[in-house]
């Protein structure tokens, strides 16, 4: 289980026996040319819509390239402006206090929280109520993203909202007074299959018999979280945790329910960039945006790796 | 142990004497799973509901309630003029990218897993980590410039080659998973007796690791499938869209939306992932391969 997604270094070192050392250099006489040969493909698509894009969104930010008009033509360069507008807009910086928001909300606190108390809960589950929900809290994450979507418009309608019929209170707009937390709990909702199903696999490398002998130690199921189960899982954790804030960062969803208002008060990074970018057309200080973007979620990745590192020192 | 929760009959034979307190905390804690795992249910349930019985009532409402059946509202689908060319856009998209991250992927799995690449690893992780943080959103930008210098706006190719470059990473990271646990010694005695590079690939690696290119291929079509940001950005006109941008479309213009038309469509164009979904937990059981979504 969680192959892939247990930290990188743990499958490296947890493969390397299978291989061995043994298969000599190239068991299949591939031949380095050959190999390359088989390289090339994926490479090209690789460096063209992954690594050009990335680079060209730094060269984009210096520049007041727009979509339409003068400044399409002739692209100038324009330094650093973009980033100091960008910097000094109350626009950006409340979009990047709401993206905190939503990122600690429904990633860190909302699925990885829920993500692991339904996963604890049903540790030593096998009947049918695991199944059933397993199978709900899956559907929420594999159903395309603008049917779910529509499902939650629906849901929280004002006036004829399941939500509203089900709480006798019509006439609430979720939406319109409460934007954020309605798409942080859609992000909940939508999100949370992933962390479950690691934590699933997660805590079956827990034995048993430790929780036990806690249990019957008199220990309190917090006691048991903290001095048993957490030590164990921690790359499991800060693993989720990556993957998750990285995509909740960027996430476009949410531009499906709110589109960002109302009066941009759920306008979170990406939906900023699409609007600013492609609905306004500033090119150049979109890119400028998705720059910043870029260097955030390249911080965040280097404190997991930092953390990750920290705790291997330990073992 | 195996199927009970807490240890319940444990009081009446309890050696210690703390009996009573232990097996009222036990109680609780029972009480309380059970009330948490029915509030999940409920909690992921409840918006499901609508795309249940929406579809076959015969006057749908926004609200979710026992419908009066009917399937007539499937009629609604023949009568709009994208709402299955879209689908089969979906199709087109989902399959084009699959085929391509699948059989690139496994070539360069391939490569990494038996030829010994300087800083190969390396490569492997860096780029994960990129394709991990460089997604559509942070690019968008570029990604549209890209297209357009390339010839490739509104170009259902263009979207595929640009899915396919986002997947490969971690398809490939995925495949040489399972390369890496695969033994040699099938290629090396297909060498002894002459084969080549390609017909070992095909007749001996292909076959043994059927279960992971099963694995990467639905992991792309899951991906494809559900994207809505890439063909939103690039595709001009209804024709071409696929599933999801129509989907999207068909609530967002246009004043009042066809509720008949929104929940077959949304039934229909859900059916395929959920099936998927069943299928491949049914015959492998779901096995955790990173994740559907991205």
């Amino acid at each position: 289980m969680a192959q892939v997604t247990s930290p990188p270094d743990q499958v490296v070192e947890g493969r390397r026996p299978a291989t061995g050392a043994s298969p000599g250099p190239d068991a299949a006489g591939l031949g380095r040319a050959r190999a390359t040969g088989f390289l090339v493909p994926s490479m090209v698509l690789i460096l063209l819509f992954l690594v050009v894009p990335a680079a060209w969104t730094i060269y984009l930010g210096i520049t007041n390239y727009r979509l339409t008009g003068l400044a399409a033509a002739n692209p100038e360069i324009v330094g650093l402006d973009n980033y100091t507008r960008a910097l000094g807009d109350e626009r950006f910086g409340s979009s990047l206090v709401l993206t905190l928001q939503f990122v600690l909300g429904s990633a860190v606190i909302g699925q990885a929280g829920l993500g692991f108390a339904i996963a604890f809960a049903l540790r030593d589950r096998r009947g049918p109520l695991r199944r059933v929900v397993e199978a709900f809290v899956m559907l929420a994450w594999i159903l395309p993203s603008s049917v779910v979507a529509f499902l939650w418009i629906a849901l929280l309608d004002r006036d004829a909202g399941t939500l509203n019929t089900l709480l006798g209170i019509p006439g609430t707009a979720w939406l319109l007074d409460h934007p954020m937390l309605s798409i942080i709990i859609f992000n909940t909702w939508r999100g949370t299959a992933f962390s479950m199903m690691l934590y699933a696999a997660a805590l079956e490398n827990v034995p048993r018999s430790h929780l036990e002998t806690a249990r019957l130690a008199g220990a309190s199921t917090w006691q048991q979280l903290r001095d048993v189960v957490f030590p164990r899982i921690r790359g499991h954790v800060l693993t989720n945790l990556l993957l998750i804030s990285l995509w909740t960062f960027n996430d476009f969803a949410p531009f499906l329910i709110t589109a960002g208002g109302p009066e941009q008060r759920s306008e979170i990074l990406p939906v900023y960039v699409y609007k600013v970018a492609l609905s306004g057309g500033e090119l150049g200080f979109g890119a400028a945006i998705s720059f910043i973007m870029l260097l955030i979620n390249l911080v965040i990745a280097l404190v997991y790796l930092r953390m990750l590192g920290r705790r291997k020192e330990k073992a | 142990m195996n199927t009970g929760t807490a240890p319940a009959p444990a009081p009446a034979t309890d050696p210690a004497g703390e009996g009573p307190t232990i097996a009222v905390r036990h109680l609780l804690a029972r009480i309380g799973r059970y009330t948490f795992l029915c509030a999940v249910l409920g909690f992921f349930a409840l918006p499901l509901l609508w795309l249940a019985t929406a579809p076959f009532d015969d006057t749908p409402t926004i609200t979710a309630s026992l419908p009066q059946f009917t399937l007539d509202n499937f009629r609604a689908l023949l009568d709009n003029p994208y709402a299955l060319s879209s689908l089969l856009n979906s199709v087109y998209l989902a399959a084009g990218t699959a085929a391509l991250v699948v059989t690139f992927a496994a070539l360069a799995a391939y490569a990494l897993s038996r030829v010994r690449v300087p800083g190969r690893d390396a490569l492997l992780y860096g780029l994960l980590l990129l394709s991990s943080i460089v997604t559509g959103t942070a690019t968008m930008v570029p990604l549209f410039e890209l297209a357009f210098r390339l010839n490739l706006i509104d170009s259902r190719l263009g979207v595929i080659l640009i899915l396919s470059g986002g997947l490969l990473p971690a398809a490939i990271f995925i495949l040489k998973d399972f390369m890496d646990s695969t033994p040699t010694s099938y290629e090396e005695s297909a060498r002894v007796f002459g084969a080549s590079a390609l017909q070992i690939m095909r007749h001996i690696v292909v076959p043994v690791v059927r279960p992971g290119l099963a694995t990467v291929g639905v992991w792309a079509v899951a991906n494809v499938w559900g994207n809505f940001l890439v063909p939103f950005l690039l595709l001009r006109g209804p024709e071409k869209a696929p599933a999801a941008v129509i989907m999207y479309t068909l609530y967002t213009e246009g004043g009042q939306a066809d509720l008949r038309l929104l929940s077959t469509f949304s039934l229909l164009y859900s059916l395929p992932v959920a099936l998927m979904f069943v299928f491949v937990s049914s015959r492998y059981g779901f096995r955790f391969h990173g994740g559907i979504k991205r």
